[in-house]
């Protein structure tokens, strides 16, 4: 199946975007070894010109790993008539063991490369480059090799997908015979998810406003809006699609994207991302808060990167909670 | 927020007086960038109104055609199977077809001959398709000759030509009767050539499949979802091949790009230095070069991708559609349906837009890092 236009598109765009993680951590790693400001060589200058190169190769990185993410859903979504069973893109996915794996592997690229980009932010605005070698540390030991790894188990999961097409020997015995791909995903029981999706949320945002107004509980926040980022997430499979849908057995969190649901998806992961990384961000900057440099403008950003995530959490709350509320779906009597 | 929507818009309004400033630069670039877009949307459009057209022809094929198979070639079906399948549970009805191609060696071309499941002419009667009357140069009423497997001339008389709007399907159509058929091939009358089967329950298809390969070992049953299946694999196949073969001249526009990007002329750098020297940044420079790059790439993806929709649907894709539709002498001359779905906009984008854009961020960096004085001097 390797020859189909878009396959070939998200690998083009995977070599792509290693090969420049590659040469932005090449550089990451010179960086880390040979970093001196107080040092007037040429090699100092030429590395902090190098820093402005690989702050931009990481932004491009980011926005085309956001657009690949949803690339690769829709194509996954497309190919779902290749395989008998397969209703949509949860079906392909499951087409073969690396599916899934490579669908994660790119949430959490971009979660990370969002990250970075929060702390290379910071790090410009400090006048003595304070965090130039904590955010290389994070490019070369955790982001590429993510990525890296994430190409590889991408290729895989392509060079392993065959469609069930007409054989010479047999029709339809082909297909039965293998049977069919599990078309659809079990979500955890409503009920409690419902109760664990609102009490996360009710933490995410006490401890937001504390960070937004007393400058405290950083951490706090950055557990919260992950914990919140993945009950969301699980909240999405287990019941807020089925109030989409209207249906209490179609628990797929793809098929929001498509147009007949409004693409109400794009809305709930846009806003699901945002919250994720300025959440996540937030507990990042905890560490270098009493950094001389720094020490007014981290509480700064932090209180603009908590404000950002929850008014992205709180969006992707309402639009949950208009769909519990007005969906003509009642799962509870 | 504000100062910041202010200062893009300025680099904005600087990159384009930029670019105008350099036209002939700037406009071959574009001319090629917009030539590799239209080449490669040409064809994603093309395959993808290919697979439309072929799963509407699909859609009243029955949900399951039941062929015989003799040392693995597919052989006549004896007409007393369509009784033992009807007998299926779940199956609500089967239908014996005859169909067949034949070979005119006077004008030396394949007519597709069928019989209809309800008589639609008399012995001695057909029904032509447009392309047909063309080449037999028949009208109604006319008489043709066919010659019998036996090479017995046997005479018909054009009774009706179906219009040229049916071409995709009938353009090769000769519909004749039963009798007529089993008289040009000397076909056994308790043959038929598949059996059409339709179910009730399109969920019990492949079980209904299973059952009657259990029951008539030597049959293959092939569903129509397997059908489009296969449609689709083979166009994706095609395009992909294609596009294979066009990344050839992605690369090398991407060098094209790249060469150009890094080739400032001693003009651009005196200019960046004095942008650097009152008071621009490194990441002024960076941005102007971001928009320059969006400037280029959005215009040439909007002017590819509207040539690539005229090509493909109202020239017919004239340039790829005998690498992508097949051939045959009388090949149905069919107008696509227009259709373009962001879909297939985000392929072409995959495949064209990110790698120049990746090819430039070195170069832009070069540019704006370099030293003021230094730049001014040369």
């Amino acid at each position: 199946m390797m020859q189909h236009p878009a396959i070939l598109a998200l690998l083009i765009s995977s070599l792509l975007i290693s090969g420049m993680l590659l040469y932005a951590a090449w550089y990451g790693a010179r960086i880390i070894r040979s970093w001196n400001l107080h040092s007037g060589s040429e090699l100092q200058l030429q590395l902090e010109r190098r820093t402005y190169l690989i702050s931009s190769i990481l932004g491009y990185a980011l926005v085309f790993q956001v657009l690949s993410l949803f690339f690769f859903i829709f194509t996954a979504d497309t190919l779902h008539s290749q395989f008998t069973g397969a209703m949509c893109a949860a079906g392909s996915l499951n087409a073969n063991g690396y599916g899934y794996p490579t669908f994660f592997l790119k949430i959490a690229t971009c979660l990370l490369a969002g990250v970075w980009l929060v702390i290379n932010h910071v790090d410009a605005r400090g006048y003595d480059y304070p965090l130039i070698k904590v955010k290389y540390g994070f490019l070369v030991i955790i982001l590429m090799p993510l990525v890296l790894i994430e190409t590889i188990v991408q290729f895989r999961y392509f060079q392993g997908l065959h469609a069930d097409v007409i054989t010479s020997c047999c029709g339809s015995l082909f297909s039965v015979g293998k049977g069919t791909i599990g078309g659809d995903l079990a979500g955890l029981p409503a009920a409690p998810m419902e109760w664990a999706f609102y009490a996360c949320l009710a933490l995410a945002l006490v401890s937001g406003l504390f960070v937004c107004l007393k400058d405290r509980g950083g951490y706090v926040f950055s557990a919260a809006s992950a914990l919140l980022f993945t009950v969301s997430a699980t909240s999405l499979v287990s019941f807020i699609c089925l109030y989409v849908y209207e249906l209490p057995s179609h628990h797929c969190p793809f098929c929001i994207l498509q147009q007949e649901y409004g693409s109400v998806g794009y809305v709930f992961y846009g806003s699901l991302f945002v919250g994720g990384v300025a959440g996540m961000g937030v507990g990042a900057l905890m560490p270098f808060r009493n950094h001389a440099s720094l020490s007014r403008i981290i509480p700064a950003t932090q209180r603009r990167l908590s404000v950002l995530a929850l008014v992205s959490y709180l969006l992707f709350a309402l639009i949950a909670s208009y769909y519990l509320v007005f969906s003509p779906l009642r799962l509870f009597p | 927020m504000k100062t910041s929507l202010n200062r893009h818009r300025n680099i904005i309004d600087f990159a384009l007086s930029s670019l105008l400033r350099r036209k002939m630069k700037n406009f071959s670039l574009l001319a090629v960038y917009t030539l590799i877009i239209f080449v490669i949307a040409s064809l994603l459009f093309f395959v993808n109104a290919l697979k439309r057209e072929a799963a509407l022809v699909l859609a009243d094929a029955p949900d399951m055609v039941v062929q015989r198979l003799m040392a693995g070639r597919h052989d006549l079906i004896p007409a007393a199977y369509a009784e033992k399948i009807r007998a299926l549970p779940g199956v609500s009805t089967v239908t014996p077809r005859l169909w067949g191609y034949y070979y005119d060696p006077v004008f030396g071309a394949n007519y597709t001959l069928t019989v209809p499941p309800r008589p639609a002419v008399e012995p001695g009667n057909i029904l032509v398709g447009a392309e047909v009357s063309l080449n037999q140069r028949v009208r109604v009423g006319d008489m043709v000759a066919f010659r019998t497997s036996a090479h017995i001339p046997l005479l018909l008389t054009v009774k009706g030509i179906y219009p040229a709007a049916s071409n995709l399907v009938a353009a090769d159509l000769v519909v004749m009767s039963p009798e007529d058929f089993q008289a040009m091939f000397n076909l056994p009358a308790d043959r038929a050539t598949d059996l059409a089967v339709t179910v009730a329950n399109p969920r019990e298809l492949a079980t209904v499949a299973a059952k009657i390969v259990e029951f008539f070992p030597d049959t293959r049953p092939i569903l129509k979802s397997e059908m489009l299946r296969t449609y689709d694999a083979i166009f994706d196949w095609r395009g992909g091949m294609m596009v294979v073969i066009l990344t050839a001249a992605v690369l090398s526009f991407v060098i094209f790009a790249w060469d150009k990007a890094t080739g400032l002329s001693a003009e651009e750098r005196r200019e960046i230095g004095i942008l650097k020297s009152i008071g621009w940044e490194t990441a002024d420079v960076l941005y102007l070069k971001f928009w320059e790059g969006i400037v280029i790439s959005l215009s040439a993806f909007l002017l590819g991708g509207l040539l690539a929709y005229g090509h493909v649907f109202f020239f017919s894709a004239s340039l790829f559609e005998h690498a992508l539709k097949g051939w045959a002498v009388l090949y149905p001359k069919f107008k696509l349906v227009p259709a373009v779905d962001s879909y297939h906009l985000a392929v072409l984008f995959f495949l064209t837009v990110l790698p120049y854009t990746v090819a430039t961020i070195v170069p832009a960096w070069l540019a704006a890092t370099v030293d003021p004085d230094a730049a001014m001097r040369s």
